[in-house]
């Protein structure tokens, strides 16, 4: 994607009222970007009485981070009030195993597509890709009955198992073509040297694929960490993940809502792919742009 | 792609070796085979049946989607999902080009300025629905904020106006999408030959002629990948709005996604919900086939790879 890294744009040679024109522009819309991260971060080191007569925008006088404590534990839910702690060791717990199992069957999926020719494998690679596009409302009640006929509706396996399944096409995809863009000599060498599928895989290919492996775990950490619809419907009661907590603190309120509390929350949720996003910079593009771009 | 295996080896010897990777993608090929065919066909089939909470196995062609078309919750649900495409899509596109070309102008700081633009790309939609219902709070937010400044007749409650709230979902899909387009297309501004911009020097051609005529033209393919990939995330728009406006005020931000989910959930009525869900497919697959015909169809020079 990134042949060209030199800006294609004209080359400045002293400030102009043009320069100052696109100085202002990229800072105004950074502004505007940054904004509601701001406002997030702000609020939730005020008191109540702060954010009622002051400003939204304003710097708190007093910061305090009370509302961080309470929103971590002990905030309410509409059930109980054990605060959004709850939801991040739900997340946490949901989040492991889906990340290592999806991208373990993506890399095994994509290695069997670009290496191995089985009868099949194209029309089930087909289908695959079309189905990441498919909107999840189309599987849902299905899915329900049948993970309830296996009785484990509404259990951490069940999140789990939903999340491979819907990270599978994306996985595939992006594992399979690493493996067709390596030289296929590498293949040819393996098996000549009387490898099997297995120690082909584990010792050859897996060993490669340390940039795959990156860009896998930082999209599905993210992405799962985000799921909202499946950790609803299928996680139960007692496993709902972090961003259904939070929902439920927020708009489940009863009388006045404390808005510094929310807005902690709000961070703390948001804490997570923030931080995967700023450690992992450019890899994180490369992982939309893996996504984005097609076959 | 696969390599040939030796010529003389025997069939049974060569299905031996290969039997590995095909056990190796049985397991994908049960999910395709139950889960994206199976429970497709199995919505599908549910929309021609009666059923309200537990299956009933009759047959009663359309009356689901007939009732779907006349109920008032959907038609909301689909005008909603069209004003809020249209104006996401144009949003997000506009905003993510000019971001792209700006940033292409060898700027300082590009990297933070990159990074600043895509950081909403990374959280979840319920955080940005939540961040964005509390800004908009008419008696916190924004609309005090401005009163408080000296404007005490400005009015800004969009948010629980039902006229206008379909308008505050599009604002804040844009703040969250806008840098994810700005990433497409500036990847794909960066693979422009530097010749072009040699060439319209040459001839004097001014700079956001260039980018107009002759850049845009040429970014097509990053375009129709952005427009398909938002209209993808346009059909499936569900946790946004249940985070920051619980579809209301009453009924008036409702989306097709939303309505499928309390219809299965909270109002049992599992075939009318399944008729919106296949009307949902329906709509991806009308998206979809233009674009993978483009991508992959017989004209496609991405043929034969």
């Amino acid at each position: 994607m990134s042949t060209l890294v030199q800006p294609a744009g004209r080359r400045p040679r002293h400030v102009t009222w043009g320069r100052i024109g696109v100085y202002a522009f990229l800072l105004s819309a950074a502004a505007f970007i940054l904004l509601p991260l701001y406002i997030m971060i702000l609020t939730s080191l005020k008191t109540m009485d702060e954010i009622r007569l002051g400003n939204i925008l304003a710097w708190p006088t007093v910061a305090t981070i009370e509302p961080w404590i309470k929103a971590w534990s002990a905030a309410c839910t509409g059930l109980t009030c054990d605060g959004i702690s709850v939801g991040f060791l739900n997340s946490v717990r949901i989040l492991i195993p889906s990340v290592v199992l999806s991208i373990l069957a993506g890399a095994i999926n994509g290695y069997a597509l670009a290496f191995w020719r089985v009868r099949g494998a194209d029309l089930l690679f087909g289908i695959l890709l079309i189905g990441a596009f498919i909107p999840y409302q189309v599987f849902i009640y299905p899915l329900v009955r049948l993970f309830s006929a296996f009785g484990i509706y509404n259990t951490l396996a069940n999140i789990v198992i939903v999340h491979i399944i819907f990270g599978l096409p994306i996985m595939t995809l992006l594992f399979r073509n690493f493996y067709s863009s390596l030289p296929p000599e590498l293949f040819s060498a393996a098996r000549v040297d009387g490898g099997g599928f297995w120690q082909i895989f584990l010792r050859v290919m897996l060993p490669m694929s340390t940039p795959m492996l990156i860009v896998a775990t930082i999209l599905q950490v993210t992405g799962i960490w985000n799921d909202f619809i499946l950790g609803l419907v299928f996680a139960g009661r007692d496993n709902l993940p972090m961003t259904v907590q939070l929902n439920n603190i927020v708009n489940s309120t009863q009388g006045e809502r404390a808005y510094n509390v929310d807005m902690a929350a709000t961070v703390l949720t948001a804490l997570v792919p923030l931080l995967v996003y700023f450690v992992s910079g450019r890899w994180f593009v490369r992982g939309i742009a893996a996504g984005a771009v097609k076959g | 792609m696969a390599i040939a295996l030796p010529a003389a080896t025997t069939r049974p010897r060569r299905f031996a070796r290969r039997l590995p990777a095909v056990l190796a993608l049985a397991p994908a090929a049960l999910v395709v085979i139950v889960v994206y065919l199976g429970c497709m066909l199995w919505t599908i089939r549910i929309s021609l049946s009666s059923t309200k909470l537990l299956p009933v196995n009759d047959f009663v062609g359309l009356d689901q989607y007939l009732r779907l078309f006349s109920n008032a919750r959907f038609q909301v649900s689909v005008e909603n999902l069209v004003i809020f495409g249209l104006l996401f899509l144009l949003g997000t596109l506009v905003l993510g080009f000019l971001l792209a070309v700006f940033i292409d102008q060898r700027v300082r700081g590009e990297g933070v300025f990159r990074t600043i633009y895509l950081y909403p790309h990374a959280m979840s939609f319920v955080v940005t629905g939540l961040v964005w219902q509390w800004f908009l709070n008419p008696g916190l937010g924004l609309q005090k904020l401005v009163r408080d400044a000296g404007f005490e007749t400005f009015t800004f409650d969009w948010i629980v106006s039902k006229e206008m709230v379909v308008y505050t979902l599009v604002m804040a899909g844009i703040w969250q999408s806008a840098g994810l387009v700005m990433a497409l297309l500036l990847a794909g501004l960066r693979g422009i030959d530097e010749d072009i911009w040699k060439a319209t020097r040459i001839d004097g051609i001014p700079t956001w002629r260039t980018y107009v005529s002759i850049v845009l033209p040429m970014l097509r393919p990053m375009v129709v990948t952005a427009v398909v990939l938002q209209s993808i995330a346009v059909v499936k728009v569900y946790d946004l709005v249940v985070a920051m406006t619980k579809g209301g005020p009453g009924t008036a931000s409702e989306t097709p996604a939303k309505f499928v989910m309390d219809h299965l959930f909270y109002r049992n009525n599992v075939g009318l919900a399944t008729a919106c869900a296949t009307i949902m497919l329906l709509t991806v697959i009308a998206v979809l086939t233009p674009w993978l015909y483009s991508q992959y169809g017989p004209n496609s020079q991405r043929r034969g790879r």
